[in-house]
């Protein structure tokens, strides 16, 4: 708990927050909360923001998360190079489960990144204002899943070194990649969507680069300064820059919004495409986009209720993103709940033995206890979030969101093990288990994109501040104050703090 | 200093009169003790070479930068020469092709060995040969693999320490000149079964020299009593057949022949639907058993009672005291379908059974008239040693009491195999010399004074006799990798005391024994050009010998009659819901690695046993019902107790298994096969005794709560439901031909025109009647295309890498399962193959003549194409499992027409590309088309029964389009849209009716 707050909130103009609870009483309705505390300027969010990567010692509880996530990195990277040494043998795949954790873990991460891209693309276009204060977090661990889940597929074949034949590239062989396999629509899907999210969220921060620069100028850390300069790449806050921004932001915002749905439909359709009962199945894209939502919307809640809590950002991370965001996989999780219920009404209804089977195998087979794993944690457990207490109560609802991902991590499991492992020919039916290697990787890249999260979070601004200062110029100002702020477009150089009235657009700019 | 200190000691105690010695080097008169002793000698410390300090560290230099700069180079150490003489026929890439023969328990079985530039790769069946017709069995298959053993004896050893071929020859010639004192007294000789001529007249020479010397020949596979006449079945000629505990199909010397000529009655077309009727009366569930068409399930004791009834119905004795209802039900029946096919009915004894018993099936063949029409009797093929050659009893007790000073034993391991109340390995040790001739140095070498490495049949010349008595020559297709001898060799140094050279001793006995040809160096070559001697088959002479009983060994001086059987009667009846209260014992040789002689054979050890699909173990084999009564599972360690000898087993349960029997494969549990085979499984041969070779009852069973691993391949035994391996009888075919297409959805309309094949268009047809589930399939695609043994636990995690594997369902109860269906499944090299459009590297594609290839290079393991093939075909080298970087005798084995894989990469039957290839060539270079049957698969090829049939369908009149157009063709899970190109003809069999109408009215009849 930050006892000790940031310095440069001692400057600021409203009443310092009680530490650990929101500001504002969590009684009112989701729609009417504000999606900034009252009371915020546009001094304060500057430094509340900056305030986390620019302070001099971070919490103990930082550096207690970024050394397990460090730790688990090294596994992950000692896992990699004996896979590497020895082969996918290390693995529990074998015939007939031929696609294990690497898979499942693919299908999971890149899951898990949807909900960044969701949040910043499809509700920017929808303009949803309330994604302002949540986005840039998001997408960051849209980033980093996608990091996670890229190294997946590349490490899962048996010769990872050959995985460039995926490419279309030119070649003495005369040879492309086969169009017709779901896995090459992957490749392009799965680096387009890792591409694009990576330059959204960076055109995204380059604003608020350049604000953090101009801390560091003032605070005399030229080396530092120089590093965020570099990345702000010259921003000065000119209302040329802001149109070019602003254009480039929302064309991108455009491009990234159907990937929210593509990548996943063709994550879904490496499954649909086999002939496998439990996975030749139409309502696979749908269904695992939903999923996808359901699953990252946990994801964003696991890690944003107590990063909140413990900077000290719940003026700008309120009740109402959580709230909203629990509404959110309440719908996901219904949609992934009719997906459930489609698939065995399918199976009934195909008449097809192998269908049936199949669902009866998930359901009482060796695997049994997966399904209703799946079942208990996605369908029961999201139906508590039909409650206001529950979606308020951020003890009830991290737990709610943790049971999530398990429960889509098994569901990703349910998928590719339980039907693989029991499929036409009675006799070559098998079983699978994860062997220490295979958990070795999965916690190596749970600790890798941990680690990413609080490197993200110990360097960068998380919230963006050229956003949230809008949001505050809307909701929170006087008429006059507004005027004021209108007409004073471009003010002379100086801090924000100073001129509590400066447009929202303005910059802490020094002359450089 | 110190140097003089201990130098004055040494004087001073060499001046007073106690000699004190600090070594037994100083003691030794004539040395210089002072300096030999004393490491700190003047001037020791001094660099007393002719290579300066300076030098040497030159030199050094030098030698690690030559050292650093001939790492580079790969080629060997020494000068290497290209032919200048080419040798004739040796063409590198082009295979040649030798007969000659593997000889699995003594029992020629006619081979041609394919060799590639002096390399023996492959072994095929010799098609000429009788005994084989072109097939093998798995065994022989896997003969090549020992060739090849990396742990095969390599030296000569006395004492265990390394010696040589001339010691031991010299060491012999020594006990010659004694034995020559005494005749040979305690001189024993132990063999296996012996069927070659030169061995044998080299035995008898050997006896002749020293008449006390005895020979004896106790076969772990046959421990009976000698017996004078063997039966010789034609299968072929019988329309009804009853086997009573008989494995007929596998494990025999005439295994091959004999399920060839069953299914030769089997062949159900349109229009041809006569079929022979095979009933299995047995135990332990067989091949044969599977085969039958009517089993019934005995506990052994019940077999000799049930035969009687059989007898009794034919009028060849009296009707048993005991049996249970449905064995008399069934002895009635089976007697009267018997006694309707009259000559063309036969009855087959297995080997386990007690010799009575086989007296009473051989007048119960007398009566049906089977004799000279389904079954000859004959002397037997194998050599018998004069006296009680067969008792092993009486040899121990000989060497127990110290009669035995010389005990020379060939190719035998007795220490493993000898009977648990036999203490053999305690006797060996009051034998002064003993002689090991032996391929690996297994239990019994490791105890013996001398142990000679023993040359592969592979690199010797020697003969051998096939089951049916034809001569069989068995010639090198490579020089003894190792300092082996043949057992030829090391009796001519007994009996002339000089050694002699395999070839001499074979063609010189030849060259005698045919004295009265004037043309022996051609009618030799050609003899060995085709392998054997024709017209040498055993004579049926024996066959019309009245007096039955008489030529059964011991048995001889009495008839069979109530008074033999008397053991047997009053047993209680075994009926479905008593269980009893002691268990039976039943032990068997392994179906695949016999009685322990294959056990370091790992293609052996990884092929799934038939019924079980268990590799690489064997376990306490008991039925469900047992099971449940017992409270145990599969993999439950259960603790066996028989006759106050303990065995810790796992349990395996297996349908088809007697209520109240456990059986135990014998050939497990060895202490030195090898690293494939030492520490596999447990050895029954502790539960096995003199007078119960095969176990018997009153065996005990207890729970031990431990849990042992256990790798099957195959843990269904059901369908669940689907029609995958279809089946009928015939009475269902005749009515309707088309039955095995009921139910079958209509193959979907399709918008894209089909490929068209304008040159060839491979496919395969097998016949599911005909397949018996013998493995040789197996290991002959092993074998052929280099595929890599993977060992138990990657076998347990589901990782075997075998092509082709035979799946295994039962029909009706899992206790006494109606029907046992075997299906070959290998790559069925879709027309619309699921795992080509998910490749995304088109690392599988199909090819122009149909096939579906897999090109290794550009695979990179994405494993989809796997994950989509309903038929899991594919298999995935997930670690490095081809050790291609080991630099020892087992990369000689490799097929180098088929490439070896790397890890991360999938492969899968290929039709055996290679030799479609190859033929492909041929047929260019005499410019014609690939003929029917020129391409013959691996698996194809070593089909006892030519289930499988491999040809182009553009043909019309080839033999796999013929049968493509019978009626019961069907493809394996076709409604998937898959269109395989193997398809399968649905088993038919042909189940006696009256079996299940009959009443219980039988004994009051019979009685």
């Amino acid at each position: 708990m930050p006892t000790e707050l940031p310095p440069t909130r001692h400057d600021a103009t409203p009443p310092k927050p009680a530490p650990g609870r929101p500001l504002h009483e969590p009684k009112r309705y989701a729609s009417t909360t504000p999606v900034a505390a009252p009371g915020q300027t546009y001094t304060s969010v500057t430094d509340t923001v900056t305030g986390v990567p620019l302070r001099k010692h971070q919490p103990w509880q930082w550096l207690a998360a970024f050394a397990v996530g460090f730790l688990l990195t090294m596994v992950m990277l000692t896992t990699i190079v004996y896979l590497l040494a020895k082969g996918v043998g290390i693995w529990g795949v074998n015939i007939p489960v031929a696609w294990g954790f690497a898979i499942i873990n693919f299908v999971w991460w890149i899951g898990i990144g949807h909900a960044g891209t969701f949040i910043s693309a499809m509700l920017l276009l929808m303009r949803q204002e309330w994604r302002t204060s949540i986005n840039r977090f998001a997408e960051a661990m849209t980033l980093f899943a996608v990091a996670c889940a890229g190294m997946m597929p590349l490490l899962h074949p048996g010769r990872p070194w050959m995985a460039y034949y995926l490419f279309p590239y030119p070649n003495s062989m005369g040879l492309w990649p086969q169009f017709r396999s779901p896995l090459v629509w992957d490749v392009f899907a799965v680096s387009t969507y890792g591409l694009i999210s990576l330059v959204f969220w960076y055109v995204g921060l380059v604003p608020d680069l350049a604000a953090t620069r101009d801390r560091l100028v003032q605070q005399n850390r030229g080396t530092r300064a120089w590093v965020y300069g570099l990345f702000a790449l010259g921003w000065r806050g000119s209302a040329r820059h802001w149109h070019r921004y602003r254009t480039v932001y929302l064309i991108l915002g455009g491009l990234a919004a159907p990937l929210v749905i593509s990548v996943h439909s063709i994550v879904g359709l490496d499954f649909t495409i086999a002939i496998l009962p439990g996975w030749h199945s139409t309502i696979f894209p749908p269904y695992f986009v939903a999923g996808a939502i359901f699953s990252g919307f946990a994801m964003v809640l696991t890690l944003v209720i107590p990063i909140r809590t413990l900077y000290g950002l719940e003026g700008m991370i309120t009740m109402r993103h959580i709230e909203l965001m629990a509404q959110v996989m309440l719908v996901n999780g219904l949609i992934v709940g009719y997906g459930y219920l489609t698939e065995g009404f399918m199976a009934w209804y195909s008449a097809d033995t192998f269908e049936q089977y199949m669902m009866a195998n998930r359901m009482f087979g060796p695997y049994a206890h997966v399904y209703w794993i799946v079942i208990g944690c996605n369908v029961v457990v999201t139906q508590s979030l039909w409650f206001p207490a529950v979606r308020r109560n951020l003890k009830v609802l991290w737990v709610v969101a943790i049971l999530v991902n398990v429960g889509m991590w098994s569901e990703r499991y349910m998928i590719v093990v339980t039907s693989l492992s029991r499929d036409f020919l009675p006799s070559s039916w098998g079983s699978y288990a994860g062997t220490f290697w295979d958990w070795s990787f999965f916690l190596g890249t749970l600790g890798f994109f941990l680690a990413l999260v609080f490197l993200f979070v110990r360097f960068l601004p998380m919230i963006s501040m050229a956003e949230m200062r809008e949001l505050v110029h809307e909701q929170g100002q006087s008429p006059e104050e507004k005027l004021r702020a209108e007409t004073a477009l471009d003010p002379p150089g100086g801090d924000g703090a100073s001129h509590p009235t400066a447009s929202p657009y303005t910059h802490e700019e020094t002359a450089s | 200093m110190r140097d003089e200190v201990m130098n004055e000691d040494v004087a001073r105690e060499d001046g007073s009169g106690l000699r004190f010695w600090r070594g037994l080097d100083e003691l030794a008169p004539g040395a210089d003790s002072s300096a030999a002793l004393d490491e700190f000698a003047d001037g020791a410390s001094e660099w007393d070479d002719s290579l300066g300090r300076r030098r040497f560290l030159q030199l050094m230099g030098a030698s690690a930068a030559l050292a650093g700069l001939s790492g580079c180079l790969s080629g060997p150490p020494d000068p290497i020469v290209p032919y200048v003489d080419q040798p004739e026929q040796v063409v590198p890439g082009k295979p040649l092709f030798f007969a000659t023969a593997v000889p699995i328990r003594g029992y020629a079985e006619p081979v041609l060995v394919e060799s590639h530039t002096g390399r023996p790769t492959k072994i095929e069946g010799n098609p000429a040969h009788p005994a084989s017709r072109g097939a093998t069995s798995a065994q022989a298959q896997a003969a090549l693999l020992d060739l090849y053993d990396p742990d095969r004896s390599q030296t000569v050893r006395f004492r265990g320490g390394i010696a040589t071929w001339q010691q031991f020859v010299e060491a012999m010639q020594a006990q010659r000149a004694r034995w020559a004192a005494t005749g040979g007294a305690g001189l024993r000789l132990l063999t296996g079964p012996v069927t070659s001529p030169t061995l044998a007249a080299q035995l008898a020479s050997l006896l002749q020299q020293f008449p006390a010397a005895r020979w004896h020949v106790p076969d772990p596979a046959a421990p009976g009593p000698a017996v004078a006449v063997e039966p010789r079945y034609h299968f072929d000629r019988a329309r009804v057949v009853l086997t009573l505990d008989a494995e007929v199909i596998t494990g025999q010397p005439g295994s091959v022949r004999y399920a060839r000529d069953l299914v030769s009655r089997r062949r159900v077309r349109k229009g041809q639907t006569a079929m022979s009727r095979i009933y299995a009366a047995e135990s332990t569930p067989t091949l044969t058993g599977a085969l039958a068409d009517e089993r019934l399930r005995l506990r052994p004791s019940e077999i000799g009672p049930f035969a009687e009834a059989v007898a009794a119905r034919l009028g060849a004795g009296e009707w048993p005291a005991a049996l249970s209802p449905k064995a008399q039900d069934w002895a009635v029946t089976v007697a009267a379908d018997l006694r309707a096919n009259r000559g063309a009915a036969v009855v087959v004894a297995g080997e386990t059974l007690v010799p009575e018993w086989h007296v009473l099936v051989r007048r119960l063949n007398e009566a049906l008239g089977a004799i000279g029409q389904t079954v000859d009797y004959g002397a037997p093929v194998a050599v018998q040693p004069p006296g009680n050659g067969t008792d092993l009893a009486a040899l121990v007790r000989e060497m127990t009491a110290g009669r035995v000073d010389t005990l020379v034993m060939l190719g035998v391991n007795p220490v493993y195999t000898a009977p648990a109340d036999l203490p053999f390995a305690e006797a060996l040790g009051r034998v002064e010399t003993t002689v090991h001739l032996g391929s690996h140095l297994d239990e019994t070498g490791f105890r013996s004074v001398w142990h000679v490495p023993a040359a592969h049949a592979l690199e010797t010349w020697s003969d051998a006799r096939a089951y049916d008595g034809t001569v069989t020559l068995i010639q090198p297709l490579i020089a003894p990798l190792y300092d082996g001898r043949s057992a030829h060799e090391v009796l001519a140094v007994l009996t002339d005391g000089t050694p002699t050279p395999g070839y001499d001793l074979v063609r010189g006995f030849w060259q005698r024994e045919l004295a009265d040809r004037t043309d022996f160096d051609s009618f030799w070559r050609q003899t060995l050009r085709k392998g054997f001697l024709a017209g040498t088959a055993a004579s049926a002479s024996a066959t019309t010998s009245a007096e039955s009983s008489s030529v059964y060994g011991r048995s001889a001086s009495s008839p069979p009659g109530r008074s033999m059987l008397r053991p047997y009667a009053g047993l209680q009846p075994l009926t479905s819901n008593s269980e009893p209260a002691t268990l039976e014992l039943i032990l068997r040789p392994d179906p695949t690695i016999g009685t322990g002689e294959w056990a370091n054979n790992g293609w052996l050890q990884e092929t799934p046993k038939p019924l079980t699909k268990l590799t690489w173990d064997n376990a306490a084999l008991i039925s469900p019902s047992t099971a449940k009564t017992l409270g145990v599972e599969n993999e439950d360690v259960v603790e066996l107790r028989y006759r106050g000898q303990t065995v810790e087993a796992p349990v395996w349960v297996l349908a088809g298994q007697p209520e109240g029997c456990v059986t135990c494969h014998l050939g497990y549990g060895r202490a030195r096969a090898g690293r494939a085979g030492t520490g596999a499984g447990f050895d029954a041969y502790r539960l096995r005794f003199v007078d119960a070779p095969w176990g018997g009852p009153g065996l005990e069973i207890r729970k031990t709560g431990k849990t042992y691993a256990l790798a099957a391949t195959n843990e269904q035994w059901r369908m669940h439901g689907r029609d995958l391996a279809r089946s009928a009888p015939i009475s269902a075919f005749i009515e309707n031909p088309d039955f095995a297409h009921e139910g079958e959805m209509m193959e979907l309309p399709t918008l894209y025109p089909g490929y068209e094949y304008d040159g060839y268009k491979w496919g395969m047809a097998i016949d599911l009647t005909a397949c018996t589930g013998c493995n040789a399939c197996v290991v002959a695609c092993v074998a052929e295309n280099n595929i890599p043994v993977v060992g138990k636990e990657e076998v347990r995690r589901g990782r075997h890498m075998y092509w082709l594997r035979i799946d295994r369902y039962y029909k009706g109860d899992a206790s006494d399962p109606e029907e046992v269906l075997h299906q070959p499944v290998f790559c069925q090299h879709c027309e619309n193959a699921p795992c080509e459009l998910v490749c995304p590297v088109n690392a599988t594609v199909h090819d122009s003549e149909g096939l579906n290839v897999m090109i290794y290079n550009r695979c990179m393991g994405t494993r989809y194409c796997s994950n989509n093939c309903p038929y899991k075909v594919r298999r995935f080298n997930f670690l490095q499992y081809t050790d291609y970087d080991r630099n020892d005798v087992s990369a000689l084995r490799h097929n180098p027409d088929v490439t070896v894989r790397t890890r991360g990469v999938m492969e899968k039957c290929t039709y055996c590309v290679q030799r479609i290839s190859h033929a492909r060539i041929e047929a260019k270079k005499e410019n014609r088309t690939i003929r029917d049957g020129e391409v013959v698969t691996a698996c194809q090829g070593v089909c006892p029964t030519d289930a499988i049939v491999f040809g182009d369908m553009n043909d019309r009149a080839s033999r796999v389009n013929q049968l493509k157009t019978e009626p019961h063709n069907y493809g394996l899970l076709a409604e998937l849209g898959t269109r395989p190109r193997t398809t399968y003809l649905a088993q038919i069999t042909n189940p006696n009716p009256a079996l299940r109408t009959v009443q219980r009215s039988a004994p009051d009849e019979a009685s």
